[in-house]
């Protein structure tokens, strides 16, 4: 049998599919039950991966943040408290799921749920490894960017089912931020498909491999714009103001209890190794990592990757306060949208030059790297500074008086 | 240069606040001037305004059950001057009422408050005059010396929270 | 055509991570623009002051600790200094050195509580919090060694205080107070220059000065808003006029301001604490006062700059066993005088801010 001789073929687990394929139709099975094997196989991979991650990614990010907090973080239950996830989940299993009597009841138990499926969805279109890719859609960037989108309904759906004060709060909060998210990531991605002229998330990665360069060297901009308004879409620190734990408590969940606040919970760690997944696809060349992946299965690399940004996320969620929504509104339309605008036309303008006199990849790559490395770091910058200008009018230090000195008012005059 | 705080000479200060508000000034012992409460504001304001005395800042606004009258006594200071002065002004103990001054101070507002909400002297004219630390309803006003002998009140040896009278709170248990 | 909204009220508090406590604020809300404010109290109230009618004067310290249970020493401070003056009683000069020195730490520990639940208001998730506690620790850590207890100290007694420092608390002091500024620089620099939290409070709560002086306000609050005045300057209690240290004052009157006075307050503290480190003379620690004492039939009140501001005691003494009235100026109740003007127009978010500046603290705004 094939399929077994190359069981412990690891580099690459689209291997042992296409052996299972090949098994199959030498069975003499049609096309469609082909189809919906190996598709069903390919779903219990990722959501075992999913369901794995989301345990972990607990563990990881309360520990990191723990570490960032001079604190130790859960180390307890199992060793180094890597159980603690586990005693989580049993715990909020165990506890009532409470429901206000004013609440939308259906609306109210469905969107803990119906929040999963867009988070999940996402990893269908990932290129784990080279054949390791569940759908290979072609319009792949597009179909992750309206999945984002869609969490915003639910979202509102669970704030506003609630009929709690802070929870609509919260997802009026969230319609607004999100909307205004939406634009600048869809621009800045847009920079990446012009640069690799495909929409198919393979295809991205193929482009990377093709001329030898991960797309944030050609990309800076767009990949600082994107990773600040996933920041943002995904409602975590500095833009948690979905949430916003000391304003608005808990934001759209505040009324959640038990395993349906545990969904929301899970469902944003997700989100955030989606949203990574997304950007290592994108920006750090997915499974491909400069000859590496000769040596190491890709979606070993793909999974360190994914981890990498991940810790970025961590980082910013440790350091830095939040942003208040109009702020943050300002932020994604002051900034960021005029600055994805300008990466576009730059990208436009480079890859037609590009094509236009059919100069060598090798030649113009570099070049492009560098000019945009340039014109991101003036961009940031200068906007950084029209940003905080009125913030300076005022020294930061307070003046140090040594005696007391209290003025008369002005004297009234009549 | 360490300084202090100096006290404004009562007799001297007497005599500013009647030049202008006459008949304001009932009694001075000491540093500490006794204000008939009718011209308090009036007191106040000029207090306030006055460029030498600017008594801008008070500090605290106190009140005391003194078994006959109610006493409330106002610290008064200016920062920029760096001298202190005392105000009292006496209510009767049956009505106690006291002109706010909140007009002048607004510091004086969660004070007056307090000491409304703890031994119940009315201060008229106060904006937002509700009991603050204790709930509307509260029978009597504990501060005062008498609370302990009310009616239906703590008394001593027998460890009991005074009693609540729904009529009193409208049935329904309300902080505000 | 505008649109009409149904104004929508928010209680904010008693039950909030924000609201220090048990802290409550009526919030009437235009979208996310708050109209109308309306500040509600008295969940923490304990009658300390109707208690303290019915004890002696010397068994109303421990009270005194559970009011601003952030800054006990300065609670014992003030009321301790206010009952000698009352009854006329000299403090032994190493005393007042300990009580110079333990007020500080408490005040550095206040503080830095104090800015630490501030970032953590500005939504900064516990980072700056949980540093700041680090600091407070090796204070409280002091404190224990000391007196034997950490947060609720009943350290000071009337006439002095109640315990001299062991032999192990100078070095440890030293210790600290040389690394102190270093850690407190690394603080700055992870939060004076960081953007975000300028943009979320500067502008944000900006009091006057002549509006911060007519609401009665007092420590940073005051400082913040640009009127140099210190309690410790402007009238001296103890020994503090033996000491040199400068008054940090703020520039706007905002939130980032009152932050940083208290940032800049931190290392005054700790150039009074090097000073009394040297000067601490030897001798005893507490004047003879006997148990029962009674002072001389009176009235005082005297003040001191706990961290929160101007803490004032205004006792009257009938001459008998227990105090006839025990009123606390609490400075955390009256700086909450101009929460209201500070918070209309504002956003929710601003307003959390806000408050977070004021630095109450519920023991002592209820009492």
């Amino acid at each position: 049998m094939a399929l077994l001789a190359n069981w412990y073929d690891l580099r690459d687990l689209g291997n042992p599919v296409a052996r299972l394929i090949e098994a199959l139709q030498d069975a003499g099975l049609s096309g469609g039950w082909i189809f919906a094997i190996t598709g069903l196989l390919g779903a219990i991979g990722i959501l075992s991966f999913v369901g794995v991650a989301a345990v972990i990614d607990i563990w990881i990010e309360r520990r990191l943040i723990a570490r960032i907090q001079v604190r130790r973080g859960p180390n307890r239950a199992g060793p180094f408290g890597l159980l603690q996830p586990i005693a989580d989940a049993i715990k909020l299993i165990q506890k009532e799921a409470l429901q206000p009597d004013a609440a939308d009841g259906i609306m109210f138990t469905l969107a803990p749920i119906v929040i999963f499926i867009p988070a999940i969805l996402a990893f269908a279109v990932l290129p784990w490894g080279e054949h390791m890719i569940l759908a290979d859609l072609n319009v792949g960037v597009l179909f992750i960017l309206a999945l984002g989108s869609t969490t915003t309904i639910i979202i509102f759906m669970a704030g506003y089912a609630s009929n709690n004060k802070f929870a609509l709060l919260g997802s009026m909060r969230v319609i607004a931020m999100l909307i205004s998210y939406e634009l600048p990531t869809v621009l800045a991605l847009l920079g990446v498909v012009l640069f690799a002229s495909t929409m198919s998330l393979s295809g991205i990665v193929a482009f990377q491999e093709t001329h030898w360069v991960w797309l944030i060297f050609l990309q800076p901009l767009a990949f600082l714009i994107f990773l600040l308004g996933s920041t943002a879409e995904l409602g975590r620190t500095p833009a948690d103001i979905a949430e916003a734990e000391s304003e608005i408590v808990a934001g759209f969940h505040i009324e959640y209890s038990g395993m349906k606040f545990g969904l929301f919970y899970a469902v944003e760690l997700v989100n955030v190794v989606a949203v990574s997944a997304i950007i290592a696809t994108l920006f750090l060349g997915g499974w491909w990592t400069f000859g590496l992946e000769t040596f190491v299965p890709g979606w070993m690399i793909f999974i360190g990757k994914l981890y990498a940004v991940y810790f970025i996320f961590i980082w910013f969620r440790g350091t830095l306060p939040r942003f208040r929504v109009d702020q943050l509104m300002a932020f994604a339309w002051k900034v960021l949208l005029p600055l994805s605008i300008v990466n576009v036309l730059l990208v436009a303008l480079e890859v037609f030059i590009w094509t236009e006199y059919e100069l060598s990849a090798g030649l113009v790559l570099p070049i492009f790297g560098i000019v945009n490395f340039a014109l991101a770091g003036a961009l940031i910058v200068g906007f950084g500074k029209a940003m905080t200008r009125n913030m300076e009018r005022f020294p930061k230090r307070p003046r140090l008086v040594a005696d007391i000195d209290v003025p008369l008012p002005e004297p009234s005059t009549g | 240069m360490p300084t202090a705080t100096t006290p404004m000479a009562g007799a001297d200060l007497a005599e500013r606040i009647t030049a202008a508000v006459p008949d304001a000034v009932r009694e001075v012992t000491g540093d500490t001037i006794l204000i008939t409460p009718e011209k308090l504001t009036d007191v106040a304001q000029f207090l306030h305004d006055d460029r030498d005395i600017d008594a801008r800042f008070l500090n605290a606004l106190s009140g005391v059950d003194r078994y006959d009258y109610f006493e409330v006594v106002y610290h008064l200071s200016s920062l920029a001057h760096n001298h202190s002065l005392v105000l009292k002004v006496r209510a009767d103990h049956d009505n106690p009422e006291v002109p706010s001054v909140v007009g002048v101070w607004q510091g004086a507002n969660l004070q007056e408050r307090e000491a409304y909400d703890l031994l119940g002297i009315q201060f008229s004219g106060h904006p937002n005059l509700k009991r603050m630390l204790l709930w509307e309803g509260f029978p009597g006003h504990p501060l005062r010396k008498d609370f302990m002998s009310l009616q239906g009140g703590l008394s001593p040896g027998l460890r009991r929270f005074p009693k609540e009278d729904p009529e009193q709170w409208g049935g329904e248990f309300r902080a505000d | 055509m505008p649109i009409k909204a149904e104004p929508l009220v928010v209680n904010i508090g008693p039950q909030h991570p924000s609201t220090h406590g048990v802290f409550r604020m009526r919030v009437t809300l235009d979208g996310e623009l708050i109209t109308d404010a309306e500040m509600v109290i008295g969940y923490l109230h304990r009658s300390m002051e109707k208690l303290a009618e019915e004890r002696t004067w010397t068994q109303n310290i421990p009270f005194t600790d559970r009011m601003d249970y952030l800054a006990a020493m300065t609670g014992n401070f003030a009321y301790c200094i206010t009952v000698e003056r009352l009854a006329g009683i000299e403090v032994p000069e190493r005393a007042e050195y300990l009580r110079v020195i333990f007020a500080e730490l408490q005040r550095i520990a206040s503080h830095a509580m104090a800015n630490g639940t501030f970032v953590n208001d500005c939504g900064a998730w516990q980072t700056p919090l949980l540093y700041m506690f680090k600091e407070r620790e090796k204070i409280l850590d002091l404190f224990e060694m000391t007196c034997g207890a950490r947060l609720t100290l009943n350290y000071m007694r009337i006439g002095g205080v109640a315990f001299d420092i062991p032999d192990e608390f100078m070095p440890q002091l030293k210790g600290l107070v040389d690394e102190l500024p270093d850690r407190f620089d690394e603080y700055d620099q992870l939060l004076v220059d960081n953007e975000i939290l300028l943009m979320r409070s500067r502008d944000i709560g900006v009091l006057s000065a002549e509006q911060a002086m007519n609401a009665s306000l007092s420590g940073p609050m005051l400082r913040g808003s640009g009127v140099a005045w210190d309690v410790r300057k402007g009238d001296p209690y103890g020994i503090y006029d033996r000491f040199e240290f400068d008054i940090p004052v703020g520039h706007n009157g905002d939130c980032f301001d009152r932050f940083m006075v208290r940032m800049a307050e931190v290392r005054q503290s700790l150039r009074i604490i090097k000073q009394a480190m040297k000067q601490l003379p030897p001798g005893k620690i507490c004047a003879d006062v006997p148990l029962n004492f009674r002072p001389p039939e009176g009235e005082i009140y005297s003040r001191i700059e706990s961290p929160k501001g101007e803490l004032g005691y205004y006792l009257v003494s009938d001459g008998g066993p227990f105090p006839y009235r025990f009123h606390v100026r609490s400075p955390s109740l009256i700086n909450l005088s101009a929460l209201k003007d500070m918070v209309v127009g504002q956003t929710v978010a601003d307003a959390i801010v806000t408050l977070g500046s004021i630095d109450i603290n519920v023991g002592e705004v209820d009492r």
